[in-house]
């Protein structure tokens, strides 16, 4: 055999996977309503009433749109990285695009990183287009403490994708996935405050909030600029974030099937 | 050197046997069968020789590399098209090749592949669209896309109609002329009878026979038989004294000649002879799977 025993450089197969998931992404309709559209669609329709828009002393001198804008957020990271991620995997999985990559010389490996990486960016985008039609048509002001906020919304996601990578490998089938998936949705959107403002949640569940994922608390105060001083603080909050983010992540990879 | 050499591999699935004792070589620019029943152990044995799954025993080389200790170097060389592998619903049929284009060094040009599989004008249809013969048209294409030496096709016409079926029948013959070596894993005796140069007929594990087409059917019984309808008053002792002729017995109003050699001419030219007008004449031969119950003891399906 005359072709050498170098390997060859993963970049143009990677670069084509990454362009390849995305379109694949973009074709969605599901995904890519509920996870990019439908948020911003929901704060919009919440700030068309007026009295969301009106300062309350209830939420601390804040506006509702304020205080709802992180748990709109969250919904978005959630239907992406908790619902849509590990749907795909699983059915690439179930469905042997996994099996049928592993007989090139490409391992499938890079198609899970390829995903990763193209739901990572469609949360950003949602998230992009949360904060800059709150800010232009709702006039709530962006995150009082950008590097804080941008570190929370990273730490953050990476949780959710990590979690929504565990209920892949796990999951005996895409079906099952599925419905672990929206186990963990349900759970993380009601910590979130989507099913009920998270000024009317009980105490308990508003605490979970600084530390279940993706972090809706530290989002709002850092978006804000409202520390809650009776809470944890917003370093040890982060580090809880990228505390799961990691565990997650290693319990993936180790209990990750290809078939 | 062959293509393709498998000796005494053994695989197991914890108690469990998948593959006993396989042993073949594949020559170049064949097409080598590997047929059984469901459940023999043919994908078992493809995925070993695809480097898909570690040995329990035995040894695997493909262009003389280990496929698990020469990943790499084995899978831009050898095309798989696995058994019930999909690809994701809306990914379209161009861009499903140009991403596999890209996995490999020195690829085939997409547009070639579309054009020599006929799929040309599916180049934009999302993957779910397709039709099953399509999609099997797809997976080949992928499977060549990297301009292998060999070629592993598994249960390629399973769930195909009869039309798609023979197309890719003709398609396969003429991946083998473009002077690929092929490995086509069936479990229809038609397909192989029609395809292959050589195979292996493997059950329960291992190999019950390897060789041509019509050497298994021989080997299994050479006799072949020839009925045809005669008139009442045929005496059919004109035929037994032939040397061709092992017996005729009459069935109703048909004559049942059975021998081997070239029968049907000696037949015939004694029906000629005698002027003697046999209507509705049939040759009948077994075929694969009388050879596969015969070698086997076992019925194929």
């Amino acid at each position: 055999m005359s072709t050498g025993t170098g390997r060859r450089p993963l970049t143009p197969a990677l670069n084509r996977l990454v362009v390849t998931e995305a379109r694949l992404l973009l074709r969605e309709p599901l995904s890519v309503g509920l996870g990019m559209l439908l948020p911003t669609a929901i704060l919009l329709g919440i700030g068309a009433i007026p009295v969301t828009r009106e300062p309350s002393p209830e939420f601390g001198g804040l506006r509702f749109v304020e205080i709802w804008a992180p748990t709109a957020l969250v919904l978005g990271m959630g239907i992406l990285c908790v619902q849509h991620l590990p749907s795909v995997l699983a059915t690439y999985r179930e469905n042997g695009v996994l099996r049928r990559m592993s007989t090139t010389p490409v391992h499938p490996g890079m198609v899970l990183a390829a995903q990763l990486a193209v739901v990572f960016a469609a949360t950003v985008a949602s998230g992009l287009l949360l904060v800059l039609s709150a800010w232009l048509v709702l006039d709530v002001e962006p995150p009082r403490q950008p590097l804080l906020f941008a570190a929370a919304f990273l730490v953050g996601s990476a949780s959710l994708i990590a979690l929504g990578t565990l209920v892949a490998a796990v999951a005996p089938s895409a079906s099952a996935s599925n419905g672990m998936s929206m186990v963990l949705y349900m759970f993380l959107m009601l910590v979130g405050g989507v099913f009920l403002p998270r000024v009317f949640l009980p105490d308990v569940l508003v605490r979970m909030g600084e530390f279940t994922p993706p972090g809706v608390q530290l989002l709002l105060e850092s978006w804000s600029g409202t520390a809650d001083a009776s809470g944890l603080s917003q370093l040890v909050q982060l580090a809880i974030m990228a505390g799961v983010a990691v565990a997650a992540a290693v319990l993936a990879a180790r209990l990750f099937r290809w078939e | 050197m062959p293509i393709i050499d498998v000796r005494n591999l053994h695989k197991r699935y914890g108690e469990k046997v998948a593959v006993d004792d396989v042993s073949f070589s594949v020559e170049e620019g064949e097409i080598f069968g590997i047929l059984g029943p469901n459940g023999a152990g043919k994908t078992t044995t493809v995925e070993c020789v695809a480097g898909l799954r570690p040995v329990d025993g035995g040894a695997v080389s493909v262009l003389g590399r280990d496929p698990r200790l020469h990943r790499d170097e084995v899978r831009e060389r050898l095309g798989v098209q696995l058994q019930e592998a999909r690809l994701p619903d809306r990914i379209r049929v161009g861009e499903a090749l140009r991403l596999y284009a890209s996995f490999y060094r020195s690829p085939a040009d997409p547009d070639q592949l579309m054009e020599m599989l006929r799929i040309t004008d599916k180049r934009d249809t999302a993957y779910r669209k397709l039709s099953g013969g399509q999609k099997q048209r797809v997976s080949i294409a992928l499977a060549l896309v990297g301009r292998p030496t060999v070629a592993v096709l598994d249960e390629l016409t399973t769930g195909l109609d009869p039309q798609a079926r023979r197309e890719t029948w003709d398609l396969v013959e003429s991946v083998r002329d473009s002077g690929v070596t092929i490995v086509l894993v069936t479990h229809f005796m038609d397909e192989a009878e029609r395809l292959c140069d050589r195979l292996a007929l493997i059950d329960q594990g291992r190999v019950a026979a390897l060789d041509t087409p019509a050497g298994l059917v021989d080997r299994a019984d050479p006799e072949q038989r020839v009925t045809f309808r005669v008139p009442a008053g045929f005496d059919e002792r004109l035929l037994t004294g032939l040397p061709e002729v092992s017996s005729a017995h009459r069935d109703g109003g048909r004559l049942r000649v059975t021998g081997r050699g070239n029968l049907l001419h000696a037949v015939t030219s004694v029906l000629a002879r005698e002027h003697v007008l046999a209507e509705d004449l049939r040759v009948e031969r077994s075929n694969l799977d009388d050879a596969f119950v015969a070698l086997t003891g076992r019925s194929l399906r």
